[in-house]
């Protein structure tokens, strides 16, 4: 029960915001973008927090979902959740087929391989005109039926991605203290003491990804049809280091500091409207601040000094009395 | 077919040489410190800019180069003095990040300065194409390639002949024993901030007259000099140099040959092949894992 205190109150909270706020464009709008962002930020925090790996294409699979979703429904009248099962196994198989052979790759090595692949199914949405729509994008993808309805409104796509999203924090709790999280955290530390111990840090670093990129593509399909318009742009390196951000600024390892890091910012360009052209070069100092002087993140660097301030609360009486 | 194949080899050195100038200044930050500088495309963009607005001011175009070239070595001892330097003993993807975050607010600040515009430095000695046989090349490219041997020439030089370069090197390979035999580590690290800034920033003039150049413009070239130094085999200046001039080949015949389209995702495809058959980069030496 405790060991998931965290989860029940993030879940109450989720649950709750469009209760208190239904009107509010930052719960109901921003929410289901902040949502997705989310789902993917847990799912890359699986592979760069737990296993200490790197990867700059975590949006290619998000983009194979949306495709795949977007393509199959549009072009084939495919019903939207065999789509998103094709997009899943599209993405798995892809994953799995790059996981060995790549993930073999360390630090700098990794991170350029990660990269092209991301780039070259950026490259390929472009220019496969015929099945993508290519620069321009593919329109008119159906909303999601669920329940004999389709869900078209903010509030119903909040559900829907809040219910996902709660699942994923669920899966990633729980990875983090099962077996196959430890043997991750295990390889984090050192790869060669994990082998050592008997760890297959092949198979865990492979499985870990395979499961990451199946999230990632997931959050992709319901992308796709909450949006109805997918395009390029959506899935190309930027988002995937916007991804990797978002997992870096809560806290590596921290399923928590991934979903906090995905809402700062998701939120920050909505706030930074008002400095318009201003934008980006804030977005790039708070990057470069948070590292350089809260190398844990932000998320777990406020945690743990709360909890300092907290112990410290607790040992002054007893330091009183002596 | 033979004469188009030859003006695809043409345009594959010139733009190939660009890239191991951007490749070269990776390989100079990794071999001093072990850090990957994603900001080194930013480089490029500022020099080239720059030196548009020193023309733009009506200042003669070797003066715009200069300038275009100083200031652009300056913003990489800023970078080292006010981002590196205070994040010492982060770890890889942290430093990744940090300097992520640099090329984010660089191109932001270029965008500030100068808007979404394209622009163009003014060719340094006509646009008039010579031929060689059945192709022809235009005398920038010819700057272009010459510069960039030069430049190849002198970095090779200062490491091999100079104490200077030595020093530098003494600290990729211990930093500690650098500092014992009186090397100031702090003073190498800033030099080879300065110096690929430097390198990028006359990549980044070089080019600006054929290929023009805008306020995004370093991020691919920053991603294409990456992969040469990755395809040379990171910390090997030489290797990258060798792996610039390789990607500007793939690129060019693969676009002239296959497609156009396809051109960026067929070098990627080929690093990645290089990185599965030989993790440590065609040049580099296979890596020794220290437990």
């Amino acid at each position: 029960m405790k060991r998931l205190a965290g989860f029940y109150l993030f879940a109450v909270l989720v649950a709750l915001l469009p209760v208190a706020f239904p009107h509010n464009y930052f719960v109901t709008v921003v929410g289901v973008t902040i949502g997705i962002n989310a789902i993917l930020a847990v799912s890359l925090n699986l592979f760069m927090g737990y296993a200490g790996q790197i990867s700059l294409g975590h949006a290619a699979f998000f983009g194979v979902g949306a495709y795949a979703s977007g393509i199959l429904t549009t072009r084939y009248g495919v019903d939207p959740w065999l789509a998103m099962l094709a997009g899943l196994a599209a993405s798995g198989l892809v994953a799995a087929l790059i996981a060995r052979p790549i993930l073999r790759l360390h630090g700098h090595y990794l991170a350029m391989a990660t990269l092209g692949f991301g780039i070259i199914v950026n490259i390929v949405m472009v220019e496969a005109e015929g099945l993508t729509g290519g620069p321009d994008g593919m329109t008119g993808i159906p909303p999601l039926p669920l329940l004999g309805r389709s869900i078209d409104t903010d509030l119903e796509w909040y559900a829907v991605v809040a219910v996902v999203l709660l699942f994923t924090v669920w899966v990633s709790l729980n990875i983090f203290d099962s077996r196959a999280g430890r043997a991750l955290r295990a390889v984090h530390g050192s790869e060669i003491a994990a082998r050592t111990l008997g760890v297959d840090t092949a198979a865990a670093k492979s499985n870990v990804f395979v499961l990451s990129a199946l999230i990632a593509s997931f959050a992709g399909s319901l992308f796709a049809h909450q949006q109805s318009f997918i395009s390029p742009g959506s899935f190309g390196f930027f988002f995937s280091i916007e991804l990797v951000t978002m997992v870096v600024l809560g806290g590596l390892g921290s399923t928590f500091g991934a979903v906090f890091g995905a809402v700062v910012l998701s939120l920050l360009p909505e706030v930074l409207v008002v400095l318009e052209d201003y934008e980006v070069l804030v977005f790039g100092a708070v990057l470069m601040l948070i590292m350089i002087f809260l190398p844990q993140g932000l998320f777990v660097g406020t945690v743990r000094a709360l909890r300092g301030i907290v112990a410290r609360r607790a040992e002054a009486p007893v330091a009183g009395e002596g | 077919m033979l004469e188009q194949l030859l003006q695809f080899v043409v345009t594959g050195i010139t733009v190939g040489s660009t890239y191991a100038l951007v490749g070269l200044g990776f390989a100079l930050i990794y071999n001093a410190s072990q850090v990957v500088n994603f900001a080194q495309g930013e480089f490029v963009m500022l020099g080239a800019m720059v030196a548009v607005s020193i023309v733009g001011a009506g200042a003669p175009l070797p003066v715009a180069v200069l300038g275009g070239v100083a200031a652009t070595t300056l913003v990489g001892i800023a970078l080292e003095k006010l981002a590196i330097e205070p994040a010492r003993g982060a770890s890889v993807i942290t430093t990744i990040i940090i300097t992520i975050g640099a090329s984010i607010l660089l191109r932001g600040v270029a965008l500030l300065i100068w808007g979404k515009d394209i622009y163009a430095l003014p060719h340094f000695s006509g646009e008039e194409p010579i031929a060689i046989g059945s192709a022809t090349v235009l005398p920038q490219s010819l700057w272009v390639m010459g510069v960039a041997a030069v430049l190849v020439l002198a970095v090779r030089l200062f490491f091999d002949r100079t104490m200077l370069g030595k020093a530098v090197l003494a600290c990729a390979c211990n930093r500690t024993a650098a500092q014992l035999v009186g090397i100031n580590v702090q003073l190498m690290l800033t030099l080879s901030y300065a110096l690929s800034a430097m390198l990028g920033a006359v990549a980044g003039v070089l080019v600006a007259p054929i290929a023009f150049t805008s306020w995004d413009a370093g991020v691919m070239l920053g991603l294409k000099g990456f992969s040469a130094a990755i395809l040379g085999g990171m910390g090997n200046p030489m290797g990258a140099v060798a792996g610039g001039l390789l990607l500007g080949l793939i690129e060019s015949l693969g676009a002239g040959l296959l497609s156009s389209g396809y051109k960026d995702a067929l070098a990627f495809l080929i690093i990645l092949i290089v990185l599965v058959v030989r993790p440590s980069g065609i040049f580099g030496r296979a890596a020794v894992e220290r437990v």
